[in-house]
């Protein structure tokens, strides 16, 4: 039988254990609770908020689904995500429709800057291949400390004319069309990037996969066809 | 090495302490518990990705997601649950009358204390924003760092 002097000498290690497994514990608990929380969006909010004139689109405006993105473009899941939606983009070819809305985080260094090179480069009708190309791209600029001279050599090689990309970047009219995605944003519940609707509905963050979306989209066609 | 003799080998580090140094390292520790909680919120804030954290305030935002927000790539939110954590440990391991722990403890503290006066400097003159939960962090070093100052080092 251990002496009480014995168990003393044991407590120490046992309280900082215990501390050290709850705030492992709760972190995770935490970490997971906002990864996988799921977007609920009223019917009224999403009927509410249908408004797609300003949106960036890409695909046939007639096709029966549409599919929203809210994305930032320092953000490494939505990297991930940006090629296997082009895949999906081409498959799908008339029958979906894909909308971009701006929604970087201060916490990515470059994601506003990012955001209004290819707001600026949608001003000279490139954005779609500003947007390819910052998500190409993002493994490089995200790590440069200066990312206006990378951003202006991107808007170089889309042929852009180059004086009125960095005025434009600069400008208002950028500022306004981003905080207008933004709070869009957020009137729909985002909190986290990439959040994707389909039809208005979003899709749960454990979706956000091929497959996944192909089936979410799949599901929302047989659903056109049947109303 | 038997059960008894380790026991042993434990009992001669450790010194006898007064129970009001006692209270004062008990006190430590339980108060790093409340910034390894804020430390922690923040880590897991950081890395879900999640910047809205302030309830909508931009100073929050603009501190949180600034470039002095990370140290080589680092959350320095992750340094600091780290941190405190290291001074939650030195401060149990002293309360028990583990010898080294109080030097532990100092040095922990005193780098915290010189970190957090950096961290406020950036925010009043750098940034001209401040961040609730860094004011937070900050109160806590400065009350851990007044405990430490004011323990005595030898019972």
């Amino acid at each position: 039988m251990p002496s009480s002097k014995a168990i003393k000498s044991f407590l120490p290690f046992v309280i900082i254990g215990v501390v050290a497994a709850l705030t492992i514990t709760i972190a995770a608990i935490l970490y997971h609770a906002k990864r996988m929380a799921a977007v609920t969006v009223s019917k009224e909010r999403t009927v509410a908020s249908q408004a797609t004139d300003s949106a960036h689109m890409r695909g046939s405006a007639d096709a029966p689904v549409t599919l929203e993105e809210f994305g930032d473009f320092q953000c490494p899941p939505c990297g991930r995500l940006a090629g296997p939606l082009q895949e999906i983009e081409k498959d799908y070819g008339t029958r979906l429709r894909v909308i971009f809305r701006n929604f970087p985080f201060a916490i990515h260094e470059h994601a506003r800057e990012a955001a209004y090179a290819a707001e600026a480069a949608g001003l000279q009708g490139h954005f779609w291949e500003m947007h390819d190309l910052l998500y190409r791209e993002q493994a490089n600029w995200s790590k440069t400390k200066d990312v206006q001279p990378l951003f202006a050599s991107y808007a170089g090689i889309l042929g852009l004319n180059l004086d009125r990309f960095k005025k434009d970047m600069d400008s208002e009219k950028v500022r306004e069309k981003i905080e207008s995605d933004q709070k869009r944003g957020e009137a729909l519940g985002v909190k986290n990037t990439p959040t994707i609707f389909i039809n208005n509905q979003s899709v749960p963050p454990t979706s956000l996969n091929p497959t996944a979306l192909r089936a979410a989209i799949d599901a929302a066609l047989r659903e056109k066809k049947g109303s | 090495m038997s059960f008894k003799s380790k026991s042993r080998a434990r009992e001669s580090t450790a010194i006898v302490l007064r129970r009001g140094t006692i209270i004062v390292y008990a006190l430590a520790a339980l108060i790093s518990l409340a910034g390894l909680a804020d430390a922690t919120y923040l880590t897991v804030q950081n890395l879900a990705g999640e910047t809205a954290v302030c309830g909508g305030s931009p100073d929050c935002f603009r501190v949180l997601g600034s470039v002095y927000s990370k140290i080589a790539g680092f959350p320095v939110a992750a340094i600091g649950t780290v941190a405190y954590f290291a001074v939650f440990t030195f401060a149990t391991f002293a309360a028990f009358g583990y010898q080294r722990a109080p030097t532990f403890l100092a040095v922990t503290v005193f780098m915290m204390f010189v970190a957090t006066l950096w961290f406020l400097y950036v925010q009043a003159f750098l940034l001209h924003a401040f961040c609730r939960y860094c004011l937070f962090s900050a109160a806590i070093t400065f009350f851990l760092t007044g405990l430490i100052v004011a323990t005595p080092r030898r019972a």
